[in-house]
């Protein structure tokens, strides 16, 4: 109803009207920033000389697990779900950092490359078992968790391996201005690079279709089966890109998945992406690990427990989600 | 319903694939005696009464914890709590052990559970939240809780008690485990109740088509609350018979078994969307996984081949599940 009326008089709209309208669509967006810039306004109260370095940290630590929820986000969008996310970044990881060790510099461009085009490949095996198969997206990434998590360990039994200089360099410090890390800078050039012509394209709608009705978009003409398996090497290509920023940011490369899997889909549904699929964006996701990781940070500014980091991420996430449903029944009871 | 049809159709490739979807246990039977089988021509002389109690007390806790998630898969659900809860479980029991004794242990530890339980089923039930991000909320709650109650007990003793490892560890005559006192009255109480109880059939019902089971009158917030927390309890019991088995009480100790237990409940043949399967094949799934991992560690394979292993099998046998019962994501 609400969203034929918005539609209708689209010929004559003033500039403020447009203005609302974004507002609306992003009211999600718009009010995990307001709770980001209340928890930095917290942070910089409990623990006053929390500063440049304080913000460059918090960039460098929440970079592998925002482009783990990025790769979340997209499957999900896409009407799936991804768990072996976590186990994608060991993998993809542990290539980088035995390859890298003791090669040139411009040799680990190449080897960059060559992983992030590991990881398309790693997501699209993903999704073609998932359409070959028809198992459920949630049994089949759930094995795939293994096998990839076992590939990992092929490559190295230990944490070992290296980085390059310039891999390393990327991320650390800051770019230009002290109150910019660089880290944020990838992160948002990155995604942006990705995503936005992405969400701009044909595919990108396709992704979307398939995610909020498969039959409706299939009757549409949409490829269901070829869309999922894009969507699925594009959540391999942000795997891989959240596993190069583990090795850069940790100059080797760890065999044992972490928990990114369950972090990521944490973050998704804090930021705004519905588990049915088909509706969310990768930036709301990304704010929800901002939130995440800093709740931890001002627990141990409080010289709380971290424990109760951990509690008080899982409250979070409960009653962010509870209240969004509750919305949504309001919504559908108007 | 005439038998005549159904007896012909048995002969037909159409009536096998009756057989697999209404009688799922017979083919998983059949595929743990091939295993059985490879296992013991792989190894010869090792397969024994003696191996097999050692299977069977480690299958199940990782039967329990799939049959948490049958029963919440049967409405649709899933349960990724079932690991913390497990490993709460365990670890309260042991911490409580020197001071107020094995009782009070108990009691606690179950009293939390039934928290755990409640705080998913009310989410689930009352908030619509989806049962695997409410259930993933709720495990870190536990796993932060239980991680800040170490720190807190930490200079008392953390034994696990002499009677939790009787009952995990020990076998009567070699076969049968200690923990069948627990198990077996469990998996017929599950059993039956799947199949002749009005709640049971009601987990069947809210699973195959929610709508319809809110219009005949079911009222699926309370049957989801009670579902959630018989899992959370489900969950400790298995804890308990985990840290006897292991004789370890750590807050991470059953996280590694809640892949595996979603995975036993797939491969029994217990569909994800709900609606579909039983605790019988669950028991055998969990079987099935306890014997390949056996297998896989038994022929010497790295802890990298045997994942990668137990990874395809896993998507083989969902596969294979999904082509005979024609139940696809589309």
């Amino acid at each position: 109803m609400s969203a034929a009326t918005g539609t209708i008089d689209d010929v004559r709209r003033r500039p403020v009207d447009t203005l609302v309208a974004w507002t609306r669509r992003n009211g999600w967006t718009l009010s995990l920033l307001a709770i980001l810039a209340l928890l930095l306004v917290f942070t910089k109260m409990v623990n006053p000389s929390y500063g440049v370095s304080g913000i460059q940290g918090l960039a460098i630590s929440v970079l592998p697990l925002a482009f783990a929820a990025a790769a979340q986000a997209v499957c999900v969008i896409g009407g799936g779900i991804d768990l072996s996310i976590g186990s994608m970044m060991a993998l993809t990881s542990v290539v980088a950092a035995s390859q890298m060790k003791g090669q040139s510099e411009e040799l680990g461009v190449a080897i960059v490359l060559g992983v992030l085009l590991l990881g398309l490949v790693l997501g699209a095996i993903n999704g073609g078992v998932i359409v070959v198969t028809r198992v459920p997206d949630i049994v089949v990434t759930l094995a795939m968790a293994f096998v990839w998590g076992g590939g990992a360990l092929l490559v190295l039994k230990t944490p070992a391996g290296g980085s390059a200089q310039w891999l390393k360099d990327l991320v650390l410090g800051s770019a230009g201005i002290d109150w910019i890390p660089k880290a944020a800078v990838v992160l948002l050039v990155v995604v942006a690079l990705v995503w936005i012509p992405l969400r701009r394209s044909k595919m990108g709608l396709s992704i979307y279709a398939i995610g909020s009705n498969r039959l409706a978009a299939f009757r549409s003409g949409v490829s269901v089966g070829r869309t999922k398996i894009i969507a699925y090497a594009l959540t391999g290509l942000f795997a891989a890109l959240a596993g190069l920023s583990l090795t850069a940011s940790t100059g080797i490369g760890n065999p044992v998945p972490g928990p990114y899997t369950l972090m990521s889909v944490a973050a998704v549904v804090l930021g705004g992406v519905s588990l049915a699929g088909g509706r969310g964006g990768v930036f709301g996701p990304i704010i929800g690990v901002l939130i995440l990781v800093l709740i931890q940070n001002d627990m141990s500014f409080l010289s709380l427990d971290p424990n109760l980091a951990l509690v008080s991420q899982g409250l979070i996430l409960i009653g962010v989600v509870m209240f969004g449903s509750l919305i949504q029944w309001r919504r559908s009871r108007r | 319903m005439s038998a005549t049809p159904q007896t012909e159709g048995w002969r037909t490739a159409a009536g096998g694939r009756r057989l697999v979807r209404e009688q799922p246990i017979i083919p998983l039977a059949a595929l743990l005696v091939l295993v059985v089988v490879i296992y013991a021509l792989v190894r010869p002389g090792v397969v024994t009464t003696d191996w097999a109690g050692v299977i069977l007390r480690a299958a199940v806790p990782l039967a329990i914890l799939a049959g948490c998630q049958t029963l919440t898969m049967l409405t649709g659900g899933i349960d990724l709590s079932v690991g913390a809860i497990a490993s709460m479980a365990g670890f309260m029991v042991a911490s409580l052990l020197s001071g107020p004794g094995l009782g009070v242990g108990l009691a606690v530890a179950l009293g939390a559970a039934v928290l755990a339980g409640l705080l998913t089923g009310i989410g689930v039930g009352i908030f619509r939240v989806h049962p695997l991000i409410m259930s993933l909320g709720v495990s870190f709650v536990v796993l932060g809780l239980a991680n800040a109650w170490q720190i807190i007990t930490v200079q008392s003793s953390t034994g696990v008690p002499a009677e939790l490892r009787t009952l995990g560890a020990d076998r009567f005559a070699q076969l049968f485990p200690y923990s069948f006192v627990v198990f077996v009255p469990l998996a017929a109480i599950i059993l039956i109740g799947l199949r002749r109880t009005g709640y049971g059939r009601m987990l069947y019902a809210i699973g195959d088509n929610p709508v319809a089971a809110r219009l005949s009158g079911a009222r699926g917030w309370q049957v989801l609350i009670v579902l959630y927390v018989i899992s959370a309890v489900m969950a400790a019991v298995a804890g308990f018979l985990l840290a006897g088995l292991t004789n370890v009480a750590s807050v991470t100790l059953a996280d590694s078994l809640v892949l595996p237990s979603v995975a036993a409940a797939v491969i029994g043949g217990t569909s994800i969307f709900g609606g579909r399967g039983g605790f019988g094949g669950t028991i055998v799934g969990a079987l099935i996984l306890t014997v390949i991992s056996a297998l896989l560690t038994a022929l010497g394979l790295p802890e990298a081949v045997r994942q990668i292993l137990f990874g395809t099998i896993i998507v083989v046998v969902a596969a294979a599940y999904s082509r005979v019962t024609g139940e696809t994501t589309g």
